[in-house]
């Protein structure tokens, strides 16, 4: 390792990875690449703007609106930009939808894309070796390790994220919630089942 | 490449662990190497498929052995220092010592920030007509490129159908080697579970990559 001196802390809470990143940091900084409180600022949006209740709100829209949905599985991305208020989607977003007779899974078996303006960054299960690996080989399985089971007489299709397009799964409305508004209906929205490993909640289950 | 990163099939890595009520980061360098990912790809450093080949060229065992940001900074770092944004010197040193080099899109500040909570686009103007259509049977090719790909090994050679046409764009297997964008058609195309893993596959599982038009051929 390098010499850290520059460094006005406690070297023996740090550890070397740690002294690196921060190292690599001032280094940026002093060549006028990056300015800190910019990247404090992308941090703090994924820490709090982004996540998934963005994604649990286009979804229960879909489930309150046939035209939207209609729309929404027709271009994701720009239905979902004729909301405004939810989150700034990016292009390529393809919302693939769960039916009696489909369950859809998404991976990426290469790295780690994931649809982050509707879901926030993904969990790390999402990018380890056990879930890339496996999705597409044994989905079954997978959903097996997420207590998830899909009947045998449903197709599961698993998507895998090879390109720029991303993909939400739109899962199916619980029964139960007639007459539910969207609010309410998002408080179902979980993110593994817009991603394809778990389903939504029950109404009357606890949160 | 053929790198352990491309773990589509391989089989013995275990179960996988869902983390109750995971946090955002789990340590605050995390945070920073990510936000030093994104600012440094936002001011022109280097685009999305160059910093991929980066992580897929940490050798086989640390790859496999870091946390996926331990894996993010080391490609970084490496990518900086050979594309000329500093030095091994510097980075022993923990300081700047040489001049900067110029980013394309100049430094990444405050003002900067809302611009890249929008994924970028990569749709671009079809240079010739697309070879397929809905529908059409295709062969992913049996190619073993020593560089950066998007063709999973587990569908190569293997005949799956067009599902999906999303239109032209950046090429990735071009543009992480810095040669251009070369934009290609993009589809989707479906396989069947058993076409891929044999009789032992599961009869209701299919499998959908997204493919650009070269890596294809009629079947």
């Amino acid at each position: 390792m390098s010499d850290h001196h520059h460094h006005d802390h406690d070297h023996s809470e740090l550890s070397e990875t740690e002294l690196r990143v921060r190292a690599l940091e001032t280094i940026l900084t002093e060549k006028g690449y990056v300015e800190p409180a910019a990247l404090d600022a992308i941090i703090q949006a994924y820490e709090t703007r982004i996540g998934p209740h963005n994604g649990a709100r286009v979804v229960a829209k879909a489930w309150s609106d046939p035209a939207f949905k209609a729309a929404l599985l027709e271009d994701g991305s720009k239905a979902i930009g004729t909301l405004g208020h939810v989150s700034r989607v990016g292009d390529h977003l393809v919302v693939v939808e769960n039916t009696p007779q489909r369950h859809n899974m998404v991976v990426c078996t290469l790295c780690s894309c994931y649809p982050w303006e509707m879901l926030g960054l993904p969990p790390v299960w999402y990018k380890a070796a056990p879930y890339r690996s496996r999705a597409v080989k044994d989905p079954r399985g997978v959903l097996a390790d997420f207590g998830v089971q899909v009947a045998k007489d449903v197709e599961i299709r698993v998507w895998d994220s090879t390109a720029e397009t991303r993909f939400l799964v739109l899962p199916m409305r619980p029964a139960g919630t007639e007459g539910w508004s969207e609010e309410q209906l998002a408080e179902l929205v979980t993110r593994d089942s817009m991603i394809g490993t778990g389903f939504p909640k029950a109404p009357g289950a606890p949160s | 490449m053929n790198g352990v990163h491309d773990m589509g099939g391989v089989d013995g890595f275990g179960k996988v662990e869902p983390e109750l009520n995971e946090p955002v980061f789990h340590e605050e360098w995390e945070s920073r190497v990510l936000a030093m990912v994104r600012a440094m790809g936002a001011a022109g450093a280097f685009n999305i498929d160059t910093s991929r080949f980066y992580r897929e060229t940490i050798p086989p065992h640390v790859y496999l052995s870091s946390s996926y940001y331990k894996k993010w900074f080391l490609g970084l770092e490496e990518m900086l220092i050979e594309k000329g944004y500093l030095t091994r010197e510097e980075v022993a040193a923990g300081h700047a010592m040489h001049p900067a080099k110029a980013l394309k899109h100049g430094k990444f500040d405050l003002g900067q920030v809302e611009r890249i909570m929008v994924r970028g686009k990569f749709a671009r103007p079809a240079p010739a007509p697309a070879k397929f259509k809905i529908g059409d049977k295709v062969r992913a090719k049996n190619i073993h490129p020593a560089t950066h790909t998007r063709l999973p090994r587990y569908v190569r050679g293997h005949v799956g159908i067009v599902e999906l046409n999303h239109g032209c764009h950046v090429f990735p297997d071009s543009a992480a080697m810095e040669l251009g964008e070369n934009p290609q058609w993009l589809y989707t195309v479906v396989f069947e579970g058993r076409d891929l893993w044999g009789a032992d596959g599961d009869p209701t599982s299919k499998v959908s990559i997204d493919a650009f038009e070269p890596y294809l051929d009629p079947a």
